[in-house]
């Protein structure tokens, strides 16, 4: 196919550029743009008519001048190029080698903007995903081909939690085989090479594709990147029939691309400043993961986003939270407390969790020990917060306990190391030797044959605690 | 004779055409690749289309050609069961025809036409009698719970000249003949289409009387929405609004259910799909699959598909309706239509009012619910539209302009709480943020039905809740000492409500339904209980005895142990409970006379 090349750029501005007399030019077409040193910059046609079109420059508009520069429009959609080769090289947001490295030689390349999934064709996520961290296993489960985020904020320990979970999850009875993909947005150097000694020292870089935009690079290029790093994850998954986990990190940055980008076109804004369509966008990304009828490979994903001024009410976190199928919020005031993973549970949710979970799954009492840790840990809280008011001596016998209980939650189920990999069944154990706290009248949300079976006292609010069971 | 013109400029969604003659709201089909969009504003030879598929590497100068129709449904046999995207695309049968993604350009028909259908003419219908719209021709029995009856179609009326007889048709296929008055023949089928922005007509609303049985304590009891009433559900992310709407959808007495996933998760549609077949109607005993059908626009599906769904969904319903049916239609979530509606508006440049919504927000929104409603029909007596519509407030304000003018139009508001939703109080139903303003009319039902007291336990359940908010920021200032024993009770009182009432797990086999006589049941045992404990401590007994009594635990589990149909034991166990409290009165009183 032969590219058109113009010199007829009649404006350029805030990253676009206006090219006139160009007819017949394709919506979403790749561009090519050369400034007067025949400097190469990628673009985008993101407005097509018969007089003119307006291109989107990743690099931006700076030093280029109307009359030396020269457009050339590719006539082709982003792509990407596939191929197994893949696995364990790194790529850039537009999917060119940031490795050092030769490009991916292969016939299939493959658009970035998939179309949707038809829901006819999706099955509903079911398998339990066990990652070894009570609080996600025990009360927010993941589920093979479930988009799960965490919502952190600056300073706290995200990434390590990230590089936890993609060291131990597997499924409880097979060794791990997840395939990783990794999209890093707007991310430091530090960060993104905390990622990289992760997966070396851990082994598994051989099965992890990278895709890496850092925070000097091209904003526009944290738009395409997450959609290149799917494309890829789809191609693994539902070509090759892997089960892939895709970390992406961090959404903020993306969304902020986003409305750097909007704002430049003048779009009308909906909240502080974002594009009304930023859910849509996002729901893009985030509904390219799960699972497909009759394919054996799935698509796990796991974005991690920073709540700005740690604020869950803001528009990045409120959307994702609204597009994904639950989300998993750390807390300033636990990890202040020294709890790794500073998993705060009530605002945590694992909508998939309902499916993967009980009988056949984990364990016949996980739903209902989960709900019961909840609303103990919820009525705690409050009995913290009235302790804080009227003076903790001032509780009645029965609140005390539920104080004991919060702090054992917290120091015992909440916080574990970063390296202790807890088997779901130690994990539901745990959770019962905190429920055993708690007299038997107190807990409503589990049934009285679970009690009998997993209660320490039960049958007898007045039995001393018996010997620990040394956990399996 | 087809319009033909040209693509001049693409925007996105939006691409101006050069298509003479072409009208607004019509259908046009754009570029190589056979897009389908409608005509939004004209100006001069140039018309403004959105387009309900992503337009990328479409050129401006590929071919248009204007469809002389607007948006349309088919409208007949094979809907129920169905899962169809937001333009009644079928993707079942598209899913074998193309795969895993929804490929562009593709399109066909909504409703199958090999399927044969046994279609039974109404007896007392002769030829040469005058027929007009909404008039029954015959019925089809579309699956086993539900009859599917053939009307003729709003816009047709005229002398019968010919009807078919009992046999199996397929769609295509004509069963009766009408000539209009101006002598021309219409040859009715099985189907037609009907445009879904324009209202199907009735003979006149009729008021509503009976309310909505969705087997959800909080909304029936509480919260009642009648049949053809107008509802909302708000509130923040992972507060239940899908789940409330799943629920509703699975156990409410209506006839036929319309859910539609406007802007949502592909995977709650999947949740349907494999759930429903394999449940039962409570009320019919058949798979509710043979009551429901589904459309389908996920998030990620063009928004501009989005903004028809909704129009697609409640035409379908209506359709149903003429027919003599009581419909549910579920919309989840109605803000992301109205964020389709801003998304368009933006790009047409038209000036944001409010959070960069256009100002016809408002009007749009009421315009939608005011297609709720109890209609007399023309030939199938009284049929009726419930419509419930989810609303994702940004942040869970509902000062929002979705929510507060959504709240202005519906008369039942089901508003959900982030707090309760943390603590796993579930349905997250806020009791004081809700309102139902036809708990009257509700109320002639469960006296009639169920029981004398309705209104009056209800009430008495209401204002325990609201005693308990009082006295539990109290406790949060000054500690639980400064309350009597009698005001503890109180807080005792309102727990159990919360638990043994108000909880109600979706996920729990026996708990997920409740009977109207069970709800009742419950509540009046618990409050009974309430008072019973109140006198005891009113002769002294001390709260912590009451608190501690294992029966308390026992009665706030007894909706998860005994189903609807089980409600003798319920009474039993009932019995047993009020049993126990009277012997500890017995029980004080000797102790009293011995003291004494
Ligand atoms: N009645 C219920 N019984 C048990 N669990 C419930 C109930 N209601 C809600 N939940 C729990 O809450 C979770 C979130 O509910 P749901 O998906 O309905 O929220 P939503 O308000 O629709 O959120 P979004 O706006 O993000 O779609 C469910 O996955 C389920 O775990
Ligand atoms: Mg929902």
């Amino acid at each position: 196919m032969s590219a058109k090349e113009y010199r007829t750029v009649s404006s350029a501005q805030g990253g676009l550029l206006t090219v006139s007399q160009v007819p017949g030019i394709a919506f979403g077409d790749r561009v090519e743009v050369r400034d007067s040193q025949g400097r190469k910059r990628n673009g985008q046609v993101i407005r097509s008519s018969s007089i003119e079109v307006l291109i989107q420059v990743f690099e931006g508009t700076d030093h280029l001048d109307l009359e030396s520069t020269w457009v050339r429009f590719l006539d082709t959609p982003l792509e990407i190029s596939l191929s197994p080769e893949i696995l364990g090289r790194v790529f850039d947001g537009l999917g060119e080698p940031k490795d050092g490295r030769p490009p991916v030689v292969s016939r299939l390349h493959r658009g970035i903007n998939a179309n949707a999934f038809n829901p006819a064709a999706r099955t509903y996520p079911k398998e339990f995903i066990q990652t070894g961290i009570s609080t996600i296993d025990g009360l927010n489960s993941l589920v093979r081909g479930q988009k799960l985020p965490i919502f952190s904020a600056s300073g706290l320990p995200h990434n390590r939690l990230a590089a936890q979970i993609v060291r131990q999850a597997k499924l409880p009875d097979e060794e791990s085989h997840f395939s990783i993909v990794f999209a890093a947005m707007g991310v430091s150097y530090s960060d993104a090479r905390f990622f990289q000694e992760e997966f070396a020292s851990s082994g598994v870089l051989g099965n992890v594709v990278m895709f890496i935009n850092m925070a000097d690079d091209p904003p526009v290029e944290r738009l395409t990147l997450p959609r290149m790093a799917l494309t890829a994850a789809e191609y693994l998954a539902f070509d090759l029939d892997r089960h892939v986990l895709v970390v992406m990190t961090d959404m903020t940055h993306y969304a902020e691309a986003l409305r750097e980008v909007a704002t430049a076109k003048g779009d009308v804004p909906a909240r502080k400043g974002y594009p009304g369509y930023l859910y849509s966008d996002l729901t893009e990304i985030y509904e390219r993961s799960g699972r497909i009828k009759d394919r054996h490979g799935s698509i796990t994903l796991v974005p991690v986003l920073s709540m700005p001024s740690d604020d869950i009410t803001h528009p990045i976190p409120d959307l994702t939270g609204y597009i994904t199928e639950g989300q998993i919020v750390l807390s300033r005031e636990l990890h202040n407390q020294g709890v790794y993973p500073p998993v705060h549970i009530s605002p945590s949710l694992s909508r998939l969790m309902k499916d993967g979970i009980g009988k056949d799954f984990t364990r016949e009492d996980h739903p209902h020990v989960s709900n019961q840790l909840y609303a103990l840990y919820a009525r705690a809280l409050e009995t913290r917060n009235l302790a804080s008011i009227i003076g903790a001596d001032e509780l009645s016998a029965r609140d005390q306990r539920y104080l004991e209980f919060a702090d054992a939650f917290e120091k015992r189920f909440v916080a574990q190391g970063e390296d202790e990999d807890r088997s779901i069944v130690e994990t539901l154990n745990l959770a019962w030797e905190l429920l055993s706290l708690l007299p038997t009248t107190a807990l409503t949300r589990v049934t009285e044959t679970e009690m009998a079976k997993y209660h320490r006292h039960a049958g007898s609010e007045l039995q001393q605690p018996e010997q620990k069971e040394p956990l399996a | 004779m087809t319009k033909k013109g040209i693509i001049k400029d693409i925007n996105g969604p939006i691409v101006t055409i050069i298509l003479p003659g072409v009208a607004n709201g019509e259908q046009v089909k754009i570029g190589e690749l056979g897009l389908y969009g409608e005509v939004i504003s004209l100006q001069g030879s140039e018309a403004l289309v959105q387009i309900y598929e992503s337009t990328e590497m479409v050129r401006p100068g590929e071919p248009v050609e204007g469809l002389s129709h607007p948006l349309s449904v088919e409208l007949g046999p094979g809907l129920m069961g169905g899962i169809f995207d937001g333009v009644q695309r079928p993707l079942e049968k598209m899913f074998l025809q193309a795969g895993d993604q929804i490929p562009r350009g593709l399109s066909p028909d909504s409703l199958d036409r090999e399927s044969q259908w046994t279609f039974t003419p109404t007896e007392s219908l002769e030829p040469n009698t005058q027929v007009s719209g909404g008039i029954q021709l015959g019925s089809v029995q579309e699956t086993e719970s539900v009859l599917h009856r053939i009307l003729v179609p709003p816009d047709v009326s005229g002398e019968l000249i010919e009807i078919a007889p009992q046999g199996d048709y397929s769609l295509d296929q004509t069963i009766a003949q009408v000539k209009t008055a101006n002598g021309e023949i219409r040859r009715l089928k099985l189907f037609h289409r009907w445009p879904v922005r324009q209202p199907r007509p009735y003979q006149h609303r009729d008021h509503s009387s009976e309310p909505l049985i969705t087997g959800q304590r909080i909304l029936d009891t509480f919260f009642p929405l009648l049949k053809g009433g107008k509802g909302a559900v708000p509130g923040p992310f992972g507060a239940g609004k899908t789940m409330v709407q799943h629920q509703v959808a699975r156990w409410s007495n209506a006839d036929i259910v319309i859910y539609v996933g406007c802007g949502e998760r592909g995977n709650e549609l999947v949740d349907v799909l494999d759930s429903f077949p394999d449940l039962k109607d409570p009320y019919t005993g058949r798979s509710l699959m043979e009551r429901t059908l589904l459309v389908a626009n996920t998030s990620n599906m063009p928004v501009v598909a989005r903004e028809a769904s909704i129009y697609v969904g409640i035409t379908i319903a209506e359709y149903y309706r003429d027919q003599g049916h009581d419909v549910v239609m579920l919309a989840d979530s109605t803000s992301r239509w109205a964020e389709a509606l801003r998304e368009v508006s933006g790009r047409l440049g038209q000036m944001p009012v409010e959070e960069g919504y256009p100002a016809y927000l408002a009007s749009r929104l009421s315009a939608f619910y005011e297609r709720a409603g109890r209609v007399e029909t023309h030939d199938c007596g009284k049929g009726s539209v419930s419509l419930i519509g989810a609303v994702s407030p940004p942040g869970g304000d509902f000062s929002e302009p979705v929510t507060s003018h959504t709240k202005e139009i519906i008369q039942t508001f089901w508003a959900l709480s982030k707090e309760l939703a943390d603590a796993r109080h579930y349905p997250a139903i806020d009791w004081v943020d809700s309102f139902s303003a036809d708990v009257s009319t509700a109320a002639a039902w469960w006296h009639e039905q169920v029981d004398r007291n309705w209104e009056k336990r209800r009430g008495q359940a209401l204002s325990m809740l609201a005693r308990d908010a009082e006295l539990s920021r109290i406790v949060n200032l000054v500690g639980p000492e400064a309350l009597s024993s009698a005001q503890r009770w109180i807080l005792e009182g309102a727990a159990l409500i919360k638990e043994g009432v108000l909880q109600q797990s979706a996920l729990d086999p026996v708990d997920t339904f409740s009977s109207p006589e069970k709800q009742f049941l419950l509540l009046d045992t618990l409050l009974t209980i309430y008072d019973q404990g109140a006198d005891l401590i009113e002769l002294g007994v001390p709260v912590q005895e009451l608190s501690n009594l294992p029966i308390l635990a026992k009665l706030r589990r007894c909706k998860e142990v005994y189903d609807s149909d089980q409600l003798d034991q319920l009474r039993a166990f009932r019995e047993q409970a009020i049993k126990s409290f009277e012997s500890i009165r017995s029980e004080y009183a000797q102790r009293g006379e011995q003291t004494s």
